[in-house]
Formats: structure tokens, C-alpha cells, sequence
């Protein structure tokens, strides 16, 4: 195990570790921004692996079966996933894993949203039989104790590639502030409880914000994880940077556009609930009056 | 429902319907739930926090401290019991300190009658040996809400 600068250290040591040029990635999307470009700095290719709306976002085995190749090397897997805040059960994780099984694909499982999870617990694919083998596990505290900024990740692996990629990291980092580790500490060991008041509140702005979109016309598949809902907006007719930009200069609420998570789909935004419940609401009002304006130039 | 005290607390305005999306349930069971808050008196009424330095600059508050001498079988709440009943006081609190034994605070359109009447009113009340007054100079906060300035959002990083 290394303790990284943030989870994005742990990303970039897990594929400038692993891949020689030419691998294949297979980059689940919509996904958080650094994986794809990440992959390119080590030299790989990306294949992107849409995820889709009937399937609620999460990853099947028909998404990337096909896209599977003899350079492949690794399956980028991050759920709860940013930005849809899609889940994988262990029942949705096993036919994945069950494929794998007689692949030489390694995984690289990005946790970090493990902590925010609604209405159930976190599942992990290396608690499936023979994967602990295979996967890069990435997690940190940004997310689950709100230590943004603090720049704390950790990346667990098989000795085999923990052992390369910490010359990467000792090279590059030497360590990670031993300042934020002993902020990490003070959070493992005394802040569980604040840890649950905190997912009820975002269960709270959760709940608020799917059910307004859908009374707003903009359909919102329900999310179960991460801190983001992800509504469609196809309804308006603008594409998802468009209608961003001029929410943004118009009404002065930022969200960010679905092809900002890669270049696989389009017709959705990304709305982060990780601000109070009076900030919600506000951005709520100003939304439905964009809407209605929109509405009003058809 | 500790979430709904909760939520009210931060809005007693927010309408039954996004209430209702926050927990998962109904309008009308929200509407319900807080029914039942009121009716069991967790609940005990709504009020709404106002800056006095934009609305009506010469309200005058005060906290005063009240030694009481605590009365055979009632303790201190008879005394309390009497104190509350003016409209002048807005709260009236049992404190745990050793130097004093009830916080009052009153309200007055100006100096001088908060200092009359403490001086004729609470003063002179059988069992009250001493007060002391404290004029509010500033709100800062008030009931979890920023008085004087923009309160910051806690968490802008993602």
C-alpha cells in the first residue's frame, strides 16, 4: 500500500506503472476528467466504455465485452461513480468478475466515493474470489471526510505492482505531507460519527434535488452513491455545454456539462450537492426560471 | 422525524411538497408528520429572525442576570412563572453558573425602559436579590443564523 498525493497520484502511479505503449485501457464513461488523458501521458490508448441510462449507469459485461482486445490491460472501474453517483452491486459486479477471471485484465477500482453511499453499503469487486489478485485498489479522504484540499489518497495493490510503483512515487513524491497523514489519522480513528451525519445531510439534498429535476422536466435517474445527481436535459434541445454556459452567465449557477466526462455521450449535467440546503434551493429557483425562459424563445 | 425538526430549523418556510422530496416521502405525510410535532409540542411555534439594525434600529435587548431565592417545594419556577408573563421578556432560562440564577432577556424600544424595567418590574419581584444588566451591543448569530454577514458556505471544494 502507498499513501499518495490524493487519489489522482494513486491513478497516474497505477498506469505509469503497468502500461507499456500501445496497452489498451478500457475507461468506463462517464467518468471523472483525469483518466483518459492520464492513460495517454503513460503512453496507453483509451477505449472509451459508455455506461447507459436503461442501465442505470452501471457497467455490464455487454458494454465492454466486445471492446476487449489482446492489448487490453486494464479495466478503469469508478463507482460510485462521478458523475452519474451509479452504484455496482455485488450482484451487478459478478458476471464482470466472472469474465475477468480468465483474462490477464487488471483492474484499477476507484473507490473513492465508498463512504457516500445511500440506502446501502459500498460493495468492492476485490472481495470477489481471484480479483484481489488483479486490482489496483484507490481510495482517500477527500470525499468520505471531506478532506479536499488536503491532498490524501492511498493505492493497495499486489506486492508485484505496489513494488514498481512506489519507485514512481518515492521518485516523484517522496511521501505525502505528514501533515494531512495525521489529519487522515484523527479522522480514521474519531469522526465516524460525524462521517453519518454528513451522508444523512447529502441523502437529504439527494432526495431534494432528484425530485426537483423531475418536477422540473428533467428527468433524474435516482443515484445511490457519490454526491452529484446527473439530470438529462435533452428535453431543452441545447447540448449539455451549451446549456451549462449559459446557465452559468445567464443565472449564475455552475454545473458542469456531461462532455466534460468524455467525449461518449452527450445530453446531461452534472449538478454537485455537496453546498447547503439554502444554496440548493436558490440554484433550484434560478434553474426553473432558465427553463421557463428557454421555453419562452421556442 | 429528527429530520424534519432539522430541516425546519434551518427553514420553518420551506413548503410541505420539498420537504417531502428531502425524505423520501409525500406532501400530505409531511404535512402530517409535522402535525403530530405540533400536537405532541416538539414543535412549539414558528418565528422568523430579523437584523433590528435593518429593520428597526432602536430595539433595545438585554440579558439580565437574576440572584433568586429558591422557594420551598417549587424550586425556582414559580418565580420564572411570574417573570415570563411580561411582554418585555423574551426568554426566560434557568442557568447552572453559581452566580446567578435565572437569564432573562428582555426587549424594549429603548434604553431607558429596559433599565426601568428591570429596576420596577423584575427588581422588585419577592425572592429576586440582585440584578445585573448586559445590553446587547450586536447580534452576531442568532439561532443558527448569521445576523451580520453572509454566512459561508461549508463546503465549496469538490
Amino acid at each position: 500500500m502507498i499513501v499518495t498525493v490524493g487519489g489522482s497520484e494513486a491513478i497516474d502511479l497505477a498506469v505509469r506503472g503497468l502500461l507499456d505503449p500501445g496497452d489498451e485501457v478500457l475507461v468506463v464513461e462517464p467518468c471523472f476528467v483525469c483518466y483518459a488523458p492520464l492513460v495517454e501521458l503513460a503512453g496507453g490508448v483509451p477505449v472509451s466504455v459508455p455506461t447507459r441510462i436503461e442501465n442505470n449507469f452501471k457497467l455490464t459485461l455487454e458494454d465492454f465485452k466486445d471492446k476487449v482486445t489482446e492489448r487490453t490491460k486494464l479495466l478503469i472501474l469508478p463507482f460510485p461513480n462521478n458523475p452519474t453517483g451509479a452504484v455496482m452491486t455485488k450482484e451487478d459486479l459478478e458476471p464482470i468478475a466472472e469474465f475477468l477471471r480468465d483474462t490477464n485484465i487488471m483492474i484499477l477500482s476507484d473507490e473513492i466515493y465508498s463512504e457516500l453511499t445511500y440506502g446501502r453499503k459500498h460493495f468492492s469487486i476485490i472481495e470477489l474470489e481471484g480479483m484481489r489478485e488483479r486490482t489496483i485498489y484507490v481510495n482517500g479522504f477527500s470525499k468520505a471526510y471531506a478532506m479536499t484540499g488536503w491532498r490524501l489518497g492511498y493505492v493497495a495493490a499486489p506486492e508485484p505492482v505496489i513494488s514498481q510503483i512506489s519507485k514512481i512515487h518515492q521518485y516523484g513524491i517522496m511521501c505525502s505531507p505528514f501533515i494531512s497523514q495525521n489529519a487522515a489519522v484523527e479522522a480514521l480513528t474519531s469522526c465516524d460519527a460525524e462521517v453519518d451525519k454528513m451522508v444523512d445531510e447529502y441523502n437529504i439534498r439527494r432526495r431534494y434535488l432528484v425530485g426537483e429535476f423531475n418536477r422540473l422536466g428533467l428527468t433524474c435517474f435516482n443515484p445511490e452513491g457519490a454526491f452529484y445527481v446527473f439530470p438529462c436535459i435533452k428535453s431543452t434541445g441545447l447540448t449539455s455545454e451549451e446549456f451549462c454556459e449559459r446557465l452559468l452567465f445567464e443565472e449564475k449557477v455552475a454545473t458542469v456539462p456531461r462532455s466534460a466526462f468524455g467525449d461518449s455521450g452527450e445530453g446531461y449535467i452534472r449538478i454537485s450537492y455537496a453546498y447547503s440546503l439554502k444554496h440548493l434551493m436558490e440554484a433550484i429557483s434560478r434553474i426553473e426560471k432558465f427553463l421557463k425562459k428557454l421555453e419562452a424563445e421556442k | 422525524m429528527n429530520d424534519i425538526v432539522k430541516i425546519l430549523q434551518q427553514n420553518a418556510r420551506i413548503s410541505n411538497a420539498a420537504l417531502g422530496e428531502m425524505l423520501g416521502i409525500s406532501a400530505e405525510e409531511a404535512a402530517e408528520e409535522i402535525e403530530k410535532l405540533e400536537k405532541s409540542g416538539v414543535i412549539k411555534g414558528y418565528s422568523v429572525i430579523v437584523d433590528d439594525d435593518l429593520y428597526d434600529k432602536s430595539t433595545v435587548y438585554a440579558t439580565i442576570e437574576l440572584k433568586v431565592t429558591p422557594q420551598r417545594d417549587c424550586g425556582f419556577d414559580d418565580i420564572a412563572k411570574t417573570i415570563m408573563m411580561y411582554d418585555e421578556v423574551e426568554s426566560v432560562s434557568l442557568m447552572s453558573s453559581g452566580a446567578y440564577d435565572l437569564a432573562v432577556e428582555v426587549k424594549g424600544d429603548n434604553l431607558k425602559d429596559v433599565a426601568f424595567f428591570v429596576s420596577e418590574r423584575l427588581a422588585t419581584i419577592d425572592g429576586i436579590l440582585s440584578t445585573s444588566t448586559h445590553f446587547i451591543l450586536k447580534k452576531y448569530k442568532e439561532k443558527g443564523i448569521f445576523i451580520d454577514s453572509e454566512e459561508p458556505d461549508e463546503r465549496g471544494l469538490v
